[in-house]
């Protein structure tokens, strides 16, 4: 197996009393989109600025491309891109200032500068308005020159804080295409810090469910559906003549279907307590000579699992 | 270092400071006011004083009041004359050095709190450059402007006293060496001293404006050399001033090392 491109190990970090890390230990594979879920405050802003340098743990550590973010900051930085929370632009500036000025910090050759940071402005749909002021800018415009900012340098991980936050549903989309490209094509591995959890669904190989700082829950989308979601909701489409019957016979297993199912044309909806009873559930049908034309679970996404891991509070 | 990154963050920062008015006006206004239109009041008002025959010796009982030092230097010039050179060369001479320590601190300010205030400080402290490249250029870019002005103001000050002085004196007065040691030795060290004070400062202000007001207070020792002066219990001798370079400088020296020490991404993120 390859070398994780980060790796943390019980990595923590105290302010005070608090706990905004709390022995953090996972691993990102090269060319992963990896999902950060949490609350605010729940510590991924936090873990982002360690394995970037920026912080210093309180204990344990990490890797990032094989390099310890503490004492090799800045060699870390050097191949790592990032879009913090709020779009941190200079307003005074252009874009095209804006760009170019951390173009020199991230070390850009010389002689590409110019092309690297017109190619983003296009990329980004700001050429038009590059010698503006960023201060006239929208917030999408200024979250969009802070993505392109992050991608100056090419980076080999990109850390991504809520990236399409203040962005309209075409930006979005346009993000959500650009970093699955990186992704996919070019090897990027992302890490993606969202409260947006269909966005995380949509995009991530794997999800990490952080609270109070300390990770709750790890895994594919559908692995952490399976473990947490146990209940099911699913569709049942039946002989339109017997949906009477139907909804009678259901009402007499309590043990299979929570609740009266739901009637939408000549589908019903439950909500049954998991997958295995589906068998029992087509043996009833079978055995009272009920026709089932098709019987469909819903997968259940991030959102459930989610709600599940905090306890279903909100 | 990274020579690169630190001249563009100095590029930036100085176009950055440069438009905002609360920058640019004490930039403009001051020297305008000490450099070009103080030195004028002060020689017609010596020259009027001359005309009188009691405001001479009131004169005379300042002048008496004086190190015998400065009375020494002003010897050669009659009793006119001496008024008008020791308003412009001696008395002025303190307040010279408002300017660098002005300028160093009101752009350090802008740099250190004004970068807190736009909240544009994180984005600077993901690049790769480190925290000692990011110190030097956050300190190069506001000290080689407050130099660069302290030095324009000084050439300024120079054709103004000279040509304010010429009818009474009638010759090139100014600079002497007093005020080269002044411009070239100790403008820069204190040009040094209200940055790593707006550095301290900036931690614990809010934003610009803050800074800059608490950050003020470092004009006092210099208010301070100016009573000294006017009272007659020192003089801006060239030994004084070849001294109060050095005091600066080390402080300068001390408080760097402070400085730098909390001059940490970690401390940043935090306090910045």
């Amino acid at each position: 197996m390859s070398v994780p491109v980060i790796q943390t190990s019980s990595l923590s970090r105290r302010f005070g009393e608090k706990n905004a890390v709390d022995d953090l230990t996972l691993e990102v594979q090269a060319g992963e989109i990896f999902g950060f879920l949490g609350h605010n405050g729940a510590g991924k802003t936090t873990t982002v600025r360690l394995l970037n340098g920026v912080l210093e743990p309180t204990a344990g550590h990490a890797k990032v491309l094989g390099l310890d973010p503490q004492r090799e900051g800045s060699s870390v930085r050097a191949r790592t891109g990032v879009l913090t929370e709020t779009p941190a632009v200079d307003e005074r500036l252009t874009a095209r200032e804006n760009l170019s000025f951390y173009a020199e910090l991230y070390n850009v050759p010389r002689g590409e500068v110019v092309s690297r940071v017109d190619f983003l402005l296009t990329e980004f749909e700001l050429i038009e308005r590059a010698s503006e002021k960023v201060g006239g800018y929208s917030k999408g415009m200024k979250q969009r020159l802070a993505l392109a900012r992050a991608l100056l340098h090419k980076p080999e991980v990109l850390f991504l804080d809520e990236p399409t936050a203040a962005l309209d549903p075409v930006a979005t989309r346009h993000v959500h295409t650009l970093v699955e490209a990186l992704a996919r094509r070019e090897g990027c591995t992302v890490l993606l810090c969202t409260h947006n959890l269909v966005e995380a669904q949509h995009l991530c190989d794997r999800v990490a469910v952080l609270e109070q700082g300390r990770l709750v829950a790890l895994g594919t989308p559908s692995e952490l559906t399976r473990q947490y979601v146990r209940r099911l909701d699913v569709d049942l489409e039946v002989d339109p003549a017997q949906i009477d019957l139907v909804m009678q016979t259901l009402l007499q297993y309590p043990q299979l279907v929570i609740g009266a199912p739901k009637r939408e044309k000549d589908t019903l909806t439950m909500t049954l307590p998991g997958r295995e009873c589906i068998p029992e559930l087509l043996s009833v049908f079978i055995g009272q000579g009920l026709r089932v034309y098709r019987l469909a679970p819903r997968e259940a996404d991030l959102e459930e699992v989610y709600f599940a891991i905090h306890g279903g509070a909100e | 270092m990274n020579t690169r990154a630190i001249l563009a963050i100095v590029r930036k920062d100085l176009k950055v400071a440069l438009q905002n008015k609360g920058v640019v006006l004490p930039i403009v206004i001051l020297p305008l006011i000490l450099f070009v239109v103080l030195p004028w009041i002060m020689a017609y008002a010596s020259s009027l004083t001359g005309m009188s025959g009691a405001s001479m010796s009131n004169v005379d009982e300042l002048l008496k009041r004086m190190p015998s030092g400065l009375l020494n230097e002003l010897s050669p010039y009659n009793q006119e004359q001496q008024m008008i050179v020791f308003s412009l060369v001696y008395m002025l001479a303190p307040m010279f050095l408002i300017m660098p320590l002005m300028v160093s601190s009101v752009l350090a300010a802008d740099s250190f709190a004004g970068e807190k205030e736009r909240k544009t400080l994180e984005a600077l402290l993901y690049t790769p450059t480190t925290d000692r490249e990011l110190f030097t250029a956050k300190l190069l870019g506001a000290w080689t402007a407050a130099v660069a002005v302290a030095l324009l103001s000084f050439v300024v000050y120079a054709v103004m006293v000279n040509a304010a002085g010429w009818q009474s004196i009638g010759q090139v007065f100014f600079p002497n060496w007093m005020w080269i040691a002044l411009v070239f030795w100790v403008s820069p060290a204190v040009a040094g001293l209200g940055l790593v004070v707006m550095v301290f400062v900036s931690a614990r202000a809010q934003g610009f404006q803050d800074a800059y007001q608490t950050g003020g207070l470092v004009v006092l020792p210099v208010i301070f050399l100016m009573i000294g002066q006017i009272s007659g219990a020192m003089y801006f001798s060239l030994g004084v001033v070849l001294l109060v370079g050095a005091a600066v400088w080390l402080l300068d020296i001390i408080l760097l090392r402070f400085a730098s020490k909390s001059f940490r991404r970690g401390e940043l993120m935090t306090k910045f």
